[in-house]
C-alpha cells in the first residue's frame, strides 16, 4: 500500500506510545506517551489515503481530547497515590488474559493472512479521493427555466468524506451531534461543584 | 510489500496494549487514556480495510468513532473529578461499595 518505510517507522512510535502509555507511573507521563501514539496513528491514516481523518485525529484527539486529560490531570492531585502501587493486585492473572488475547486473536490473523485473499493488491486508491454526484442543473433557455439532471465526479479526500456524511449518511451525522451535545450537557452536569450539596 | 494484514496485525497489537492497560491499572484516568487506544485500534482497523476495498464507507464510520471517543472522554474525565471530590483518590480500588 506504501513504502514499507513508513509503515514500520510510524507503526514503531504508535506501538512504542501504547506501551508507555500502559508502563509509566505518572499519568501525565502517561498522557505525552498517548499523544505520541496518537500522532502516529495519524501518520498511518496518511499511508492508507485517508487525509481528512488523519487531519481529524490531530485536531480531536491531539488538540481537543489531549487537553481535556492534561486538566484534569492538573484538577486531581496525583502526588498524593505517588508511593503506591500504580497496578492492580490481579494484574498477574489480567497479564495472562491479555497474552491469551494476543495469543488467540493474533494466532487468527497470522492464520487466515495465510489462506484468504487479504494479501491481495489493493483497491485503486482513487476511488478515496472522488465520488459521483448528481445534481439539478438550472439554465435558462430562450427565456425559460429548464432544469436538466447532471451527474459530476468531485475529486478530493476531504469532498468524499463530505458528501458520505451530509447525504449518505446524514441521520446518523445528526444523531451524532446530539450524542454531543447530551456528552457536554453530562459532563457539566457531573463537573459543577454545586452538584454535592443535591443528595 | 506491506498488505491489509499488516495493518490489522499493528491494529490488534494496539488493541491488546489497550486491553492489558484496562485490565492492569489502578489509576483511572490511565484505564480511560488505554480506552481511547482501543478505539484508536478501531479506527485502524476500518481505515485499513477502506483502504484495501476502495470503499469509503470505513472512513465515514471512523469520523463516527472518532464523535464518540471524544463524548466519551468527557463524560470519563467528569465522572473521574466527581469520583476526586467524593473520595479524595482517582484508584480504581477505592471504590468499592458494591464489593459487599
Amino acid at each position: 500500500m506504501t513504502a514499507p518505510f513508513f509503515f514500520w517507522f510510524f507503526a514503531a512510535i504508535v506501538v512504542f506510545g501504547a506501551v508507555g502509555v500502559v508502563a509509566m507511573r505518572q499519568p501525565v507521563h502517561s498522557a505525552l506517551f498517548l499523544l505520541l501514539s496518537f500522532f502516529g496513528v495519524a501518520a498511518l491514516f496518511i499511508t492508507l489515503n485517508a487525509e481528512f481523518l488523519a487531519a481529524v485525529q490531530v485536531l480531536v484527539y491531539a488538540g481537543g481530547i489531549m487537553v481535556l486529560f492534561l486538566f484534569t490531570i492538573m484538577l486531581v492531585n496525583i502526588r498524593r497515590t505517588a508511593g503506591q502501587p500504580y497496578v492492580h493486585r490481579q494484574a498477574g492473572a489480567a497479564l495472562l488474559v491479555a497474552f491469551f488475547l494476543l495469543a488467540v486473536v493474533g494466532g487468527t490473523i497470522v492464520a487466515s493472512s495465510r489462506t484468504s485473499g487479504l494479501a491481495d493488491a489493493p483497491a485503486d486508491p482513487a476511488k478515496l479521493s472522488t465520488t459521483t454526484i448528481s445534481r439539478m442543473m438550472t439554465e435558462t433557455v430562450d427565456g425559460k427555466t429548464v432544469k436538466t439532471p447532471v451527474t459530476e465526479q468531485v475529486a478530493g479526500n476531504s469532498q468524499a468524506v463530505a458528501w458520505g456524511l451530509y447525504r449518505d449518511y446524514l441521520l446518523p451525522f445528526e444523531v451524532a451531534s446530539v450524542f454531543l451535545l447530551v456528552a457536554m450537557i453530562g459532563a457539566v452536569v457531573l463537573g459543577k461543584r454545586t452538584m454535592e450539596h443535591v443528595d | 510489500m506491506i498488505g491489509v494484514t499488516h495493518y490489522v496485525a499493528l491494529s490488534f497489537l494496539l488493541f491488546a496494549i489497550g486491553v492489558t492497560g484496562v485490565l492492569i491499572r489502578r489509576n483511572l484516568l490511565t484505564v480511560l487514556m488505554s480506552i481511547e487506544l482501543i478505539l484508536n485500534a478501531a479506527n485502524l482497523n476500518l481505515i485499513a480495510f477502506s483502504r484495501q476495498l476502495g470503499d469509503l464507507n470505513g472512513q465515514l464510520f471512523a469520523v463516527f468513532v472518532i464523535t464518540l471517543a471524544a463524548g466519551e472522554a468527557a463524560i470519563g474525565l467528569a465522572i473521574i473529578i466527581s469520583m476526586y471530590r467524593l473520595k479524595g483518590s482517582v484508584n480504581l480500588d477505592d471504590a468499592s461499595e458494591l464489593k459487599g
